[in-house]
């Protein structure tokens, strides 16, 4: 099985590899996956005060599909807002990086990585602001 | 980028004084060995029966213990269906091991479902059977012990001596696939007390489709039911017209098997070492998969903690070798090989198979050690395992979010 140049690109030159402050107010990180499935992605986003998101990073243990996915990824969410960045479908990342049929879990995961992120960065928001008397506690 | 093949274990090329011998019996020696009444037929034939010397040379046994077969899976199949429903009177228990190659372990549970019954063995850590398990596994209506004599994936070798030895005391048939060993290391059917041996000649430098089967005929005299009905070539046990370039090819490749193990075997260790070696000196968190004494010479199974195997060959460049990971597998499961060592499947899919041959060099080597690791210090640069374990992380208290 021969890779996509789109997906040997981003094994070579990944974009936005790092890491961001987890502890921080105006990140969200998410991490999905298990060593012992093959793959683990941990993808971070910081948001400004419009939760924009500003800035984006990730780090994947997985093969090349799955490296590609989550870099890709990062990519896309750089500048959308919280919600725009939910529009992104795993569909997307499969088409953009021609991934074959056996690799479509690694675009599963990758907007998986996504929407844990942008939930973990909301949950800490709403802790952060007061909640209105009443609501119920989730 | 210069491209190095490493995965020997997988296939071999065929080696061109093997080629050269063939030649003439696609060309002008292209008779049919069982046509008795022609000139054709006899030239075949006695090339047939040269190569069944060369082959049964390399392991001890005489020519006439030798059955053609199209390679390993028929002549593990042979042996095994044909033991089961031979002996089925006299009892219907099998043993054989988890981590055996699938061409034993499919033939094993086919018999299952005809109502046979078959111990799985667990090996221990580096891949070998404990000769304690198999003692205490055997039973009166024993027939059959299958147990590879090298493993494919580790390089790992069975205490196969003592497992014949065992066999002979409890009169049980004794069969191993000896594909990964045969031609590398020494074999003797008699010594090992080996009843039933299969080989395959694409592991040795010989062409693909064609191997044998060493049959014991004296003490005991093993009978098989065949499986493939036909003509009665191979004494009944193997109907079909004989693969003749491809037998005088098999034979070639096991007297260059032979001639050169000496010299060989040690060459190819050195260069396994020197590759271990490199690995080690350069990288963190590397470890050796299969037995570090009982191993075959070619064989380097190494897990690269923290990155994962199909990523690791992606970044090696044009390097062939194998990897235990799911992702390279049609199946999506991780080397069950690797998982029935009880090591914790993580360490299958950050593992690398090296397997070494007659045509390595030592720049392949080198150049082998310079690129795994850029390529792993690469990948662990953007492995979140790697930055957790930095971190004084136990990756195995981790809660993972299993999808
Ligand atoms: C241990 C072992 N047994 C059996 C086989 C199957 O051999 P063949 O390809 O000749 O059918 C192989 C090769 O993959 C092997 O490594």
């Amino acid at each position: 099985m021969a890779y996509s140049d789109k997906i040997i690109d981003h094994y070579q030159n990944p974009r936005n590899v790092g890491s961001l402050d987890g502890n921080a107010r105006n990140v969200g990180t998410g991490i999905v996956g298990a060593p012992e499935c093959g793959d683990v992605m941990k993808l971070q986003i910081q948001v400004d005060e419009q939760d924009r998101i500003v800035d984006a990073k990730f780090k994947t243990f997985g093969c090349g599909s799955a490296i590609a996915s989550s870099s890709l990824a990062t990519e896309w969410v750089k500048g959308r807002t919280l919600d725009e960045a939910l529009q992104i479908k795993n569909t997307d990342i499969v088409q953009e990086l021609a991934l074959p049929p056996v690799k479509i879990h690694c675009s599963v995961l990758a907007e998986d990585a996504v929407r844990a992120a942008i939930a973990d960065v909301k949950q800490k928001k709403e802790q952060a602001s007061p909640r209105p008397a009443g609501a119920a506690a989730r | 980028m210069r491209s190095i093949y490493l995965d020997n274990n997988a296939t071999t090329p065929v080696d061109p004084r093997v080629l050269d011998a063939m030649l003439p019996y696609f060309r002008e020696h292209f008779g049919n060995a069982a046509s008795r009444n022609h000139r054709y037929g006899w030239v075949a034939e006695e090339a047939v029966e040269k190569a069944r010397e060369q082959v049964a040379g390399v392991i001890g046994a005489s020519s006439k213990e030798i059955i053609w077969t199209s390679g390993s899976t028929e002549g593990n199949n042979t042996a095994i269906l044909g033991v089961a429903r031979m002996y089925a009177d006299k009892g219907r228990h099998i043993i054989t091991c988890r981590i055996e190659h699938k061409a034993v372990i499919d033939p094993c549970k086919f018999l299952e479902s005809e109502g046979f019954e078959v111990t799985w063995l667990e090996p221990d850590r580096s891949g070998r059977v404990r000769m304690e398990d198999l003692r205490q596994a055997m039973r009166d209506d024993t027939i059959l012990v299958s147990l590879m004599f090298a493993n494919n994936e580790l390089g790992t070798i069975n205490p196969i001596a003592e497992i014949g030895a065992l066999c002979k005391e409890r009169g049980v048939i004794f069969h191993t696939d000896a594909t990964q060993a045969f031609g590398k290391v020494p074999i003797d059917v008699e010594a090992m007390g080996i009843d039933l041996l299969t080989l395959s000649a694409h592991k040795m430098y010989g062409p693909k489709g064609v191997g044998a089967l060493y049959v014991r005929r004296k003490k005991p005299r093993v009978r098989l039911q065949p499986i493939i009905h036909g003509g009665g070539h191979e004494r009944g046990m193997r109907s079909g017209t004989l693969n003749v370039p491809g037998i005088v090819g098999c034979g070639a490749a096991a007297e260059l098997c032979r001639k050169e193990m000496p010299t060989e075997s040690v060459r190819i260790a050195r260069l396994r070492d020197r590759l271990w070696a490199g690995l080690s000196e350069h990288l963190t968190d590397v470890s050796i998969n299969g037995n570090l004494e009982h191993r075959l010479p070619n064989t380097l199974n190494v897990s690269f903690l923290y990155v994962e195997g199909e990523s690791m060959m992606m970044g090696m460049g044009d390097i062939a070798v194998s990897s235990g990971s799911a992702c390279t597998s049609a199946s999506l499961e991780p080397s069950y090989v690797l998982k029935g060592l009880g090591l914790g499947d993580d360490l299958a899919h950050s593992s690398i198979r090296f397997s070494l041959g007659r045509f390595t060099t030592q720049e392949d080597i080198d150049e082998t050690i310079k690129r795994v690791v850029s390529a792993v210090n690469h990948l662990r640069e953007m492995s979140p395992l790697y930055e957790m374990a930095q971190q004084g992380i136990d990756l195995s208290k981790v809660q993972w979010q299993r999808h």
